[in-house]
């Protein structure tokens, strides 16, 4: 689905990621971790197509196609969603309407008709459940006056909206207390299907306790330097990063 | 890689004005230039009553002697008031009772528009006076407002059919002398629209005008004059578009309202006269005096969208003379590329408990600049009276201007005044989000853009509204892909 070679981005002529290489099949839960700075943030801003970020070597393929030739509206209409860590407010404009938008442009890149409102309505609905999103939320402006938790709701609703091939969770967990982080594993828990792959971008070990990786990758100074399964994550819940520094001093 | 900004720039520039185009009318034109014997020929070929040629040459005596204004935050060059012809008729056929009998070519106009009258009258039930260079050429529902003693015509046809409202009204808000423009305005003047609704009625439907500058070299001074008399309630719509021009084309308007005890009137404006093109050649120079006066328990809002015109000065004004009375002012003012506007309102305070509410949103774009001019003033006779105003303004680059000034006179102790202002800039981080979400660009602004003028847009009446939008979407669109 997603594969990932030997990528070199820099932002501002500085190099974050140096030569990350990551292969993500169909169905697969990917967690990337590493310690501040590494690098995990800057991965899922480069594959969502953040022109801040410039891929200077290395090729990105999602379904066949070469992502990085594509823009970012292109690459969420062929099925890359990216949860924001922050998501961004956008006064007067409600959810609703935000999410319509989104819907009709992506039917109409494949060359379909737009939603009727009933199909959306109901789709609205049943998905706004997923996350126990407040239906008053929803009639909203995007994210304005929303809580921190109500807002990492939202990126999970709308992912669940969207049906995307490749969810990309950037550091879905900070900020969340332990109900709010139940929740939000929980919908995308949901969401996970032989068919849909998730790269899942996060500080803590905590939120794997709830969605279970199939793989743990540690990111550190732009490379991926360990991968193993949800054990890993464990290992460095208990042993911090340090361990990971030491292995990877520059010789 | 090109930053997103200079995308955007590229992009808010790059929009053509979809409304460029001229139609082929015979004209019935004046000679060059103003003299007293160009009004007088006005005046005739109007076939005037006395007393509004003596109106208009007044007009011209205090015009003549006075200056151009220069305090406003514009530059353009000055016209030459003898290269202007002030008087142009497109050619009626003959006598219009019905749609059916209006030029096909006009109405082919307007077709390519989007405002075929046809479909307004069927679906909105809007009755629709058109105003094409200086005459009006059609009105519908004429009959329906009849019924309820509403007179909804041009302004020549008010003159001729009910002289004693037209005099007893004409130039009671806005005086001979006001300004340079409206004095300029009161000589020459050539058609509007004129509304009466009658004590206690309700106007059942939207009074709407479309305008329309077609003639090169024709500046059109129109005169409008709506009067609300006790206890009645109007709504009424302006909106405009005019066709590509390389010469700068005059646009020199006067709206009056009077809001007599009791009434209401709710004027709104979309306006897109052409603005010139993306080198900030050509353009309507719009220089617009509208003022209304409201009486006891009265109630005048104004709702304007500004998207056209190469330079604005424009400041829909209340009296709040009655006690208990209502002045509100709602804009949205787009200026892109070279374009410049400077406008705002004046919320006078005279009687007591009187309210204003003043929210304007601006948005700059290319290199264009955008003022907010506003005076509220409380006279020492005006008791408990009460101003809110919000004034925000949007950059859409950093080459564009954005500027404030408010003015606030209070001259008695038991006033509120509240005044907030802000200023931000379109935010890369909102647009990457809308396309992250798989929205594009171009609609990414105008969702943005639009969520922003909401508070304003809501104003409108609905059918106005989403034409609005679409006149904001146009404005800031670019040729993406």
């Amino acid at each position: 689905m997603l594969s990932v070679k030997n990528l070199h981005a820099s932002v501002d002529g500085k190099e974050i990621l140096k030569g990350l290489t990551l292969e993500v099949k169909p169905g697969e839960v990917h967690a990337i971790m590493g310690p501040n700075g590494s690098g995990k943030s800057t991965l899922a801003a480069v594959l969502a197509g953040n022109e801040d970020f410039e891929v200077t070597e290395g090729s990105v393929t999602f379904l066949g196609k070469d992502l990085l030739e594509m823009n970012p509206d292109e690459r969420s209409h062929a099925g890359v969603f990216l949860a924001f860590q922050y998501p961004v407010e956008i006064p007067g404009v409600s959810n609703i309407n935000f999410l319509k938008a989104a819907i009709n442009e992506r039917r109409e890149a494949h060359g379909q008709d737009p939603i009727s409102a009933k199909e959306f309505l109901q789709m609205v609905k049943e998905r706004s459940k997923l996350v126990e999103l407040d239906n008053k939320l929803t009639g909203r402006s995007v994210n304005e006056g929303f809580s921190g938790g109500e807002k990492k709701r939202n990126e999970i609703f709308q992912m669940a909206m969207l049906e995307p091939k490749l969810g990309i969770l950037d550091e879905t967990d900070s900020g969340l207390d332990i109900d709010a982080l139940r929740i939000v594993a929980n919908g995308v828990n949901k969401l996970r299907a032989a068919d849909r792959s998730f790269v899942v971008v996060t500080h803590y070990q905590r939120l794997l306790d709830y969605i279970i990786p199939d793989f743990v990758h540690v990111l550190f100074d732009g490379r991926i330097v360990k991968t193993g399964g949800k054990e890993l994550a464990l290992k460095l819940e208990e042993q911090g990063y340090d361990w990971i520094k030491q292995e990877n001093v520059p010789a | 890689m090109a930053s997103n900004e200079d995308i955007l720039l590229k992009e808010v520039t790059g929009a053509e004005y979809k409304y460029g185009f001229t139609t082929n009318i015979k004209s019935d034109k004046a000679p060059l230039g103003l003299s007293e014997d160009i009004i007088r020929f006005i005046s005739a070929k109007k076939n005037e009553p006395e007393w509004l040629l003596e109106y208009r040459l007044e007009s011209y005596k205090i015009w003549l002697k006075m200056d151009e204004p220069e305090w406003a935050h514009v530059k353009y060059p000055k016209p030459d008031f003898q290269d202007i012809y002030y008087y142009s008729a497109p050619q009626p056929k003959k006598k219009l009772d019905s749609l059916d009998e209006v030029d096909p070519e006009l109405l082919e106009m307007y077709k390519k528009l989007g405002i075929s009258i046809d479909e307004q009258k069927r679906l909105t039930g809007v009755a629709v006076d058109i105003v094409m260079d200086s005459v009006s050429v059609a009105t519908t529902f004429k009959k329906k407002l009849g019924e309820l003693g509403i007179i909804f015509c041009s302004f020549s046809e008010a003159v001729q059919e009910h002289p004693e409202l037209v005099r007893k009204y004409l130039g009671t808000v806005v005086p001979k002398g006001d300004n340079f423009y409206a004095a300029l305005n009161s000589a020459v003047f050539t058609d509007g629209s004129f509304a009466y609704i009658p004590k206690g009625v309700r106007c059942p439907m939207e009074l709407s005008t479309y305008f329309r500058i077609n003639e090169a070299q024709t500046g059109q001074f129109e005169r409008t004059l709506v009067v609300a008399d006790q206890g009645s309630y109007v709504s009424y719509l302006e909106g405009c578009t005019a066709p590509s021009r390389d010469e700068n084309q005059l646009h020199a308007a006067v709206v009056e309202l009077i809001a007599l005890d009791d009434a209401e009137i709710k004027y709104s404006t979309v306006q897109n006269w052409y603005p010139g093109n993306a080198e900030g050649v050509g353009g309507v120079f719009n220089f617009v005096t509208k003022r209304g006066l409201c009486q006891t328990n009265s109630k005048i809002s104004w709702t304007q969208v500004e998207t056209g015109s190469a330079v604005t000065w424009k400041y829909p004004s209340c009296i709040l003379k009655g006690d208990n009375s209502i002045g509100e002012f709602y804009s949205v003012a787009v200026t892109n590329n070279y374009q410049q506007a400077d406008t705002g309102t004046k919320m006078i305070h005279i009687g007591k408990n009187t309210k204003s509410t003043i929210i304007s949103k601006g948005i700059s774009a290319g290199q264009s600049q955008n003022s907010y001019r506003g005076l509220v003033k409380i006279n020492k006779s005006a008791k408990n009276a009460r101003n809110f105003s919000q004034c925000d303004s949007l950059l859409m680059s950093d080459r564009c201007g954005a500027h404030t000034f408010p003015y606030i006179e209070v001259g008695n102790s038991t006033a509120k005044v509240e005044h907030e202002a802000t200023t931000s800039k379109i935010g890369e981080d909102q647009i990457f989000y809308c396309l992250q979400r798989g929205i594009s660009e171009e609609k990414a602004i105008s969702l943005i853009v639009n969520g922003y003028c909401k508070d304003v847009l809501n104003k409108l009446p609905m059918e106005f509204a989403v034409e609005a939008q679409k006149l904001l979407a146009i404005s800031l669109e670019g040729s993406v892909g």
